[in-house]
C-alpha cells in the first residue's frame, strides 16, 4: 500500500500530468498522420526528454508509442492508408467497412479495441508485477547475456522469409556498437583513425537517422497524393461497446500481443497474425475477413495495442529492449544513471508502479480524445507528405544537433538516412540493426563479467534460469530451422505454406 | 494498399525487391573490406585470453556479416531469377535522388551556428518548400511552422542548441535574449 501511495504521489506531480496530456494527445496525432509514426516522434523527441526526470520522459515517450496505435487506425480505415505500419491488418476489415458507410462503427469498434488491448497488458504487467519482482533476481550476468542472445536469436528468426537479411542487419549493429575506444584495455577498434569515432557511433545518431531522417528523405522523394478522408455521420461510442459483446476474440487478441509483446524481437506483426488467425477460424463467419468484418477488426486492434505495455517486461526486469522503441526508451533511463533489471525492482517499486499507473491512464486519455476530437483530426490526413517530409526532416535537425552541437553527428544521421531510404523502400528491416547495437552491447559486458565464475562451457548453464534460456534458444532454433523445412517442402509441392 | 484479395502473409513476408540485389551485394562487400581491415583496426593483447581480447566481439559481428551476407546475396540472385518485382535501375535512381535532400540537411547545419537557430529553420524551410513547388499559402506557412518548432524546441523544451554567431552583432541584452530562447 506505501508503494501505491508513493507511486500516486509521482504521477500526482504536474510535469508527469503535463507528459501524460501531451504524450497520449500527441501520440493519436502523430499516429494519425500516415508518414510519421511513433518510431519518428520518438526518436526526435528522445534527446528532449534527457532534460526531464526519467519518469516524465518515460511517460511522454510511453503515451506516444501506446496512443500512436490509437490515432493510426483513423487513416486506415477512412482512407485505407495506416497510420503506422502495424496499422496495416486494421485496413483489412476496416475500409470495407467504411466502404459499406460504417465507418463511425468502425472507429469505434478500433478505438474500443485498443483500449481494451492497452488496459488488458496493464493488468497482465501489474499481475505479473510480483512474479517478475521473484524472478529477474535470478538473472545474473551469464542469465542475462544468455537472455540478450535470445533477442537475438529472436530477431532473425521472427523476419521470416528475411532472416538472412535481418541477421546481416543485426550483425551490422553489433558491429556499430564494437567501434571506438574500447573501455577495458582502451584500444580503439574501427576508427580508421577518424578521432571523432574515438567516442563509438552514438546510437541517437542511428535511431535518428534510420527512423527519422530516412523517413523525411522517402516523403522527400515520393509524391503528394492524400486523399480527402469521408465525413463521418453518426456515433463512434456503439462501436466502442460492441467490442465487450465480442469478448472472446478481445480477450485472445490482448493475450496474444501481450505474450508477443513480452518475448524480445517479436512484436505487433506476429501477434496480430495469431490473433486474426484464430478469430478467423473461430468465426462463426469466417468469410467476411477482410471485407469487413468487426471481430477480425477488434482481432487486429486488441492485439497491436496490448504490446507497447508489454514489451516493457523484458526492458524494465531485465533492462533488456524486445524492439526499437523500447530501445530508445533504455537510452532515457542510462541517462538518469538508472539502470533497468532486477535492481529497479528491489530498490524503485514506487517508480515501477507510478510507470504502470501512467501506462493505464494514458489508454484512458487516448480514447476519451479520440471520443472527443476524431473529426476535427481529420484534417491532419490531408497535410501534403512532401511537406511532412520537410517538416520531419528539420525536427530531425533538433534531436540531432542538440546531442553534442556536432555537424559530424548531423552528417552521420543523413549517411544512416540513406541506408534506411534503401532499406525501407526495399521492405527490409531496421529494427535489427538497433537490437544489434544494444543487444551487443549487454552482450559484451554481460560476457565479460561472467567470465570469472566460468571455468568450462558448461558451467554457462549451469543454474535453471541460465538452462531455460538456453533451452528456449535451442527450441526456437529447431523451430526454425522445421518452418524452413516446410517452406521448402510446400515449394517443392507447387504451394507456398504461409 | 490495394482492394485485392487479402493475404496475411504480406504481414510476415514482405514482397521481393529486385534491386534487394543491389544492396546485398554492397553490403557483402563492406562485411569483405571490414574482414580485411580487421586486424589492422583491432588489437591482439599479448598473454590475454581470447575471451578477453578487444577484437572479439568485432571478429564475431564481421564475421556474422559475412556468412548473413553471403547467404543474402545467394537467397538474393535466386529470388531475382525466379521472379521478383520492380526495376532496379529506376529504384536505385530513387535512392540517388535522396541525395539531394542530404545536401539540402547538411547546409542547414553548416549555417545553424553561423546565422542563428531560428534564421537558418526559416530560411532552411522557406526554400525547401519553394524548391518543393509548393507556393501559396503552404510556401507561406513554412517560416510559421519553422517559428513553432524553434519555439516549442528551444524556447519551450529548452534544448542545447548554440546561438549562432550573428547574434553578437546585436545589444548584450538582445543578444543573450535570442541565444537563449532563439
Amino acid at each position: 500500500m506505501d508503494i501505491f501511495l508513493a507511486a500516486l504521489a509521482i504521477v500526482s506531480r504536474w510535469d508527469v500530468i503535463a507528459a501524460l496530456l501531451v504524450g497520449s494527445v500527441g501520440g493519436v496525432i502523430i499516429g494519425a498522420i500516415p508518414g510519421v509514426g511513433p518510431a519518428v516522434a520518438i526518436a526526435i523527441l528522445l534527446p528532449a526528454t534527457f532534460g526531464m526526470d526519467p519518469i516524465v520522459g518515460l511517460t511522454l515517450l510511453l503515451g506516444i508509442y501506446g496512443s500512436a496505435l490509437f490515432g493510426g487506425s483513423i487513416p486506415s480505415i477512412l482512407i485505407n492508408t495506416p497510420g503506422t505500419p502495424v496499422n496495416a491488418l486494421t485496413t483489412y476489415d476496416g475500409y470495407p467497412m467504411t466502404q459499406a458507410g460504417q465507418a463511425p462503427r468502425a472507429l469505434g469498434l478500433s478505438f474500443g479495441s485498443s483500449f481494451f488491448g492497452g488496459i488488458f497488458a496493464v493488468v497482465a504487467l501489474i499481475l505479473l508485477s510480483p512474479v517478475l519482482a521473484r524472478v529477474a533476481p535470478m538473472f545474473g550476468s551469464r542469465e542475462i547475456f544468455l537472455a540478450a542472445l535470445l533477442g537475438c536469436v529472436l530477431v532473425v528468426v521472427a523476419h521470416r522469409g528475411q532472416s538472412l537479411a535481418a541477421g546481416a542487419l543485426l550483425m551490422f549493429g553489433l558491429f556499430l556498437n564494437t567501434i571506438g575506444m574500447e573501455a577495458n584495455n582502451y584500444t580503439r577498434r574501427f576508427t580508421f583513425d577518424l578521432t571523432f569515432l574515438d567516442q563509438g557511433v552514438n546510437l541517437i545518431v542511428v535511431v535518428l537517422g534510420l527512423f527519422a531522417v530516412s523517413q523525411a528523405f522517402v516523403l522527400l522523394v515520393g509524391k503528394d497524393d492524400q486523399e480527402a478522408a469521408p465525413p463521418i455521420s453518426g456515433s463512434v461510442w456503439n462501436g466502442v461497446t460492441e467490442v465487450f459483446r465480442n469478448l472472446r476474440v478481445a480477450v485472445v487478441g490482448s493475450l496474444s500481443g501481450t505474450i508477443m509483446g513480452i518475448i524480445p524481437g517479436v512484436g505487433e506483426f506476429t501477434s496480430q497474425f495469431l490473433s486474426y488467425t484464430y478469430a478467423r477460424t473461430s468465426s462463426k463467419r469466417p468469410e467476411l475477413f477482410g471485407k469487413g468484418s468487426p471481430e477480425g477488426l477488434i482481432a487486429s486492434e486488441t492485439a497491436n495495442n496490448s504490446v507497447p505495455p508489454a514489451a516493457m517486461v523484458p526492458l524494465l526486469a531485465l533492462g533488456i529492449p524486445g524492439e526499437a522503441l523500447t530501445a530508445m526508451m533504455l537510452s532515457v533511463f542510462y541517462v538518469h544513471n538508472v539502470i533497468p533489471g532486477p535492481g529497479l525492482f528491489r530498490n524503485h517499486m514506487d517508480f515501477i508502479v507510478a510507470l504502470y499507473i501512467c501506462l493505464a491512464l494514458l489508454n484512458i486519455l487516448a480514447l476519451a480524445f479520440l471520443l472527443v476530437a476524431t473529426r476535427p483530426l481529420l484534417k491532419v490526413l490531408v497535410i501534403p507528405n512532401r511537406y511532412l517530409g520537410m517538416i520531419i526532416l528539420t525536427l530531425s535537425f533538433v534531436g540531432i544537433y542538440s546531442l553534442r552541437n556536432s555537424a559530424i553527428d548531423c552528417a552521420l544521421a543523413a549517411v544512416f538516412g540513406l541506408l534506411g531510404v534503401m532499406l525501407k523502400r526495399l521492405n527490409l528491416p531496421i529494427v535489427p540493426i538497433i537490437l544489434g547495437m544494444v543487444l551487443g552491447g549487454i552482450m559484451e559486458t554481460k560476457f565479460r563479467t561472467s567470465l570469472p565464475r566460468i571455468r568450462s562451457l558448461t558451467d554457462w548453464i549451469d543454474r535453471p534460469v541460465a538452462l531455460a534460456i538456453f533451452s528456449l534458444i535451442c527450441i526456437v532454433l529447431l523451430l526454425h530451422v522445421w518452418g524452413l523445412w516446410r517452406d521448402w517442402k510446400g515449394k517443392r509441392h507447387g504451394s507456398i505454406q504461409h | 494498399m490495394t482492394d485485392h484479395e487479402h493475404d496475411l502473409s504480406e504481414l510476415t513476408h514482405p514482397p521481393h525487391h529486385r534491386a534487394e540485389i543491389v544492396f546485398a551485394v554492397v553490403s557483402f562487400l563492406i562485411a569483405v573490406a571490414l574482414a580485411l581491415s580487421w586486424s589492422t583496426e583491432t588489437q591482439w593483447i599479448d598473454g590475454q585470453a581470447w575471451s578477453r581480447q578487444p577484437g572479439l566481439w568485432p571478429l564475431i559481428a564481421v564475421i556474422g556479416m559475412l556468412v548473413f551476407g553471403a547467404g543474402e546475396l545467394a537467397a538474393c540472385l535466386i529470388r531475382n531469377l525466379r521472379n521478383g518485382g520492380g526495376d532496379v535501375v529506376a529504384e536505385v535512381k530513387l535512392w540517388a535522388r535522396a541525395g539531394e535532400y542530404v545536401l539540402w540537411f547538411l547546409v542547414y547545419v553548416l549555417a545553424t551556428p553561423w546565422i542563428g537557430y531560428l534564421p537558418a529553420t526559416m530560411i532552411f524551410m522557406t526554400l525547401l518548400a519553394w524548391r518543393l513547388g509548393y507556393r501559396g499559402r503552404a510556401l507561406a506557412l513554412a517560416p510559421l511552422v519553422a517559428i513553432a518548432i524553434v519555439v516549442v524546441f528551444k524556447a519551450f523544451l529548452a534544448v542545447r542548441i548554440p546561438g549562432g554567431a550573428v547574434y553578437d552583432i546585436f545589444p548584450q541584452a538582445l543578444r543573450n535574449f535570442l541565444v537563449v530562447y532563439l
